[in-house]
């Protein structure tokens, strides 16, 4: 189950004289099992990316295809796509509807036609995945806090089962614990259910704790493909891109620029431990 | 989907028309709208046709764009249109079945489809040049004088320009709902109209939501910045009249002036 593009261009406003190429000539191909961050500045081509995965935008030009079909074809079901590769967008509670939070994550399921007993069950395992106790199944959803909004919301889309999860920027506004228990949360259905995961931020040092390939953007086009390790060698272009490296790193460049010594490189806070830790024993 | 609505849009562009005060644009858009009433005779379109053509010319708007803004009246004009020609009794040219065209019906088609047109075009030349603070300005300043009868006139246009910066907000907002809702395996094309009414939840109540959540936080923006309405407010940018729109006035006095003698002569 791997998405795949080929030549895609996407302008917004055709023929309007106020055209804008957001999409320039990308070839992308994400696979079973990833786990991928997608990091660029605003208006670097992220969120048009994202909605061609699931066919909400059809491409200007070049192909898109799922497992192999192209999804642009008269005989290939949208409903059945977007049941396959889930999109969470940002700020999902905007999207809350319904009267009890049973029935807003019931939303996405019964439009796949699956039986009721099929709808229930998967709601109440997509609920229990973000952590929604059972006490909160009745209630209306925009009684709820943000944070139990947030995860509400994904749970809507969870419920789908999806193969392949598409979140924008899914930690906005989110407290320090539900930034981490939302990453969590990922991660889990990562390792124990092996979905695909792109993650959209502009957080480097969540993506590159959590992300094993990276793909960063800028004005319209990837400008880097890689595993973190790899992407962040390029500090300076993703300076100049306004992206910056994880804070691991750059403290770490910190003290080998006031010191003089060659430490070694590290993205997340762990590993930089380790290697402070290593550097200062060997002094 | 709904970004290709283009009436009541603004064009940005720097042109005489873009930049002429709003208070003569406004005046000119009412005094063209009620002149293409006015005449009985064709030569009359004549002169109002050549008159917005020069309008545009003069706008820098390329009329592709007007055209476009034309799309969701297209229905309304083409059902006028036929109405008046054959159900206008008088001499019967065509004669089908029950139904007839007359002399008459077809004077009226013509006259009522072109007047429409003109109609629509017109007014939306004004706010294609005219940014929707600038005319809420402006009609702010001309109906300054029914303060004396109490009529809250900054409040009224204060609200209506709130109204206007909202519609481009719920658009975009009402996009990203059905999209969203969309992702979820909804469907709003399916089924009869009572099931399609159904559909619509998913979306009305999120933007319903969301005109709320929006207006209360301008309502306490505004409150914190000490907004207190009308009384002693001033401007950043007041209006004050230059030599151009006293000449802009002289032109459409002319236009007027020229208008009725031409229909005159024809008339004869």
């Amino acid at each position: 189950m791997a998405i795949a593009l080929q030549n895609v261009n996407y302008i917004y406003g055709v023929g309007s004289g106020q055209e804008y190429h957001a999409l320039k000539n990308i070839n992308l191909e994400i696979g079973d099992g990833e786990f991928v961050g997608l990091v660029g500045h605003s208006g670097s081509g992220k969120s048009t990316l994202i909605q061609l995965f699931n066919g909400l935008i059809q491409p200007t030009t070049g192909t898109i295809t799922w497992d192999g079909q192209d999804i642009s074809d008269r005989s290939f079901s949208k409903r059945a796509l977007r049941g396959q590769v889930g999109l969470v967008f940002q700020y999902p509670e905007h999207q809350l509807f319904a009267e009890s939070v049973l029935q807003d994550v019931e939303f996405g399921p019964r439009n796949l036609g699956l039986p009721n007993l099929q709808v229930e069950l998967r709601s109440f395992e997509a609920l229990k995945t973000v952590g929604i106790g059972e006490e909160l199944l009745d209630v209306s959803p925009l009684a709820l806090s943000g944070g139990q909004k947030r995860r509400v919301a994904i749970a809507g889309v969870l419920a789908m089962q999806p193969k392949f999860l598409v979140l924008d920027e899914p930690m906005a506004g989110l407290d320090p614990e539900g930034h981490e228990e939302m990453l969590r949360i990922f991660r889990k259905l990562h390792e124990e259910q092996h979905i695909t995961i792109v993650l959209v931020s502009h957080n480097m040092d969540d993506v590159a704790r959590y992300a094993k390939r990276l793909l960063v953007m800028n004005h319209g086009e990837i400008v880097l493909d890689g595993t973190p390790a790899q992407v962040f060698q390029y500090a300076e272009q993703l300076q100049q891109i306004g992206l910056g490296v994880p804070q691991s790193m750059a403290l770490l460049r910190r003290i080998e620029a006031q010191t003089g010594e060659q430490i070694g490189s590290a993205i997340t806070p762990e590993e930089c431990a380790d290697v402070l830790y290593r550097w200062l024993e060997q002094r | 989907m709904f970004r290709d609505i283009t009436i009541g849009q603004y064009y940005k562009t720097d042109s005489i028309l873009h930049n002429l005060d709003p208070r003569v644009k406004i005046f000119a858009t009412l005094v063209y709208v009620i002149s293409i009433f006015t005449f009985h005779h064709f030569a009359g379109f004549v002169v109002a046709g050549l008159f917005f053509f020069a309008m545009v010319w003069l706008s820098k708007v390329p009329m592709k764009f007007l055209v476009r803004g034309l799309k969701p009246i297209v229905m309304l004009l083409v059902f006028t249109g036929i109405l008046h020609l054959f159900f206008t009794s008088g001499d019967v040219v065509v004669q089908m079945g029950v139904l007839h065209i007359t002399k008459q019906g077809i004077y009226k088609c013509v006259f009522v489809t072109l007047r429409l047109l003109l109609m629509m075009l017109g007014a939306s030349l004004l706010t294609l040049t005219t940014t929707p603070n600038r005319l809420t300005d402006g009609l702010e300043k001309m109906l300054r004088p029914l303060n004396r009868l109490h009529v809250p006139v900054h409040e009224l246009a204060m609200m209506m320009s709130i109204a206007l910066r909202f519609i481009p907000i719920l658009v975009e907002e009402l996009d990203k709902i059905m999209k969203a809702q969309l992702a979820r395996g909804a469907d709003f094309e399916e089924g009869n109209i009572i099931k399609r009414l159904k559909n619509m939840m998913p979306i009305l109540v999120p933007l319903f939501a969301s005109a709320m959540r929006r207006a209360n936080e301008l309502a306490y923006a505004m409150d914190a910045r000490c907004y207190h309405g009308g009384q002693g407010r001033t401007k950043m940018f007041p209006l004050h009249y230059e030599s151009k729109d006293i000449a802009a006035y002289l032109i459409i006095v002319i236009y007027v002036v020229l208008l009725q003698v031409v229909c005159r002569i024809f008339a004869f």
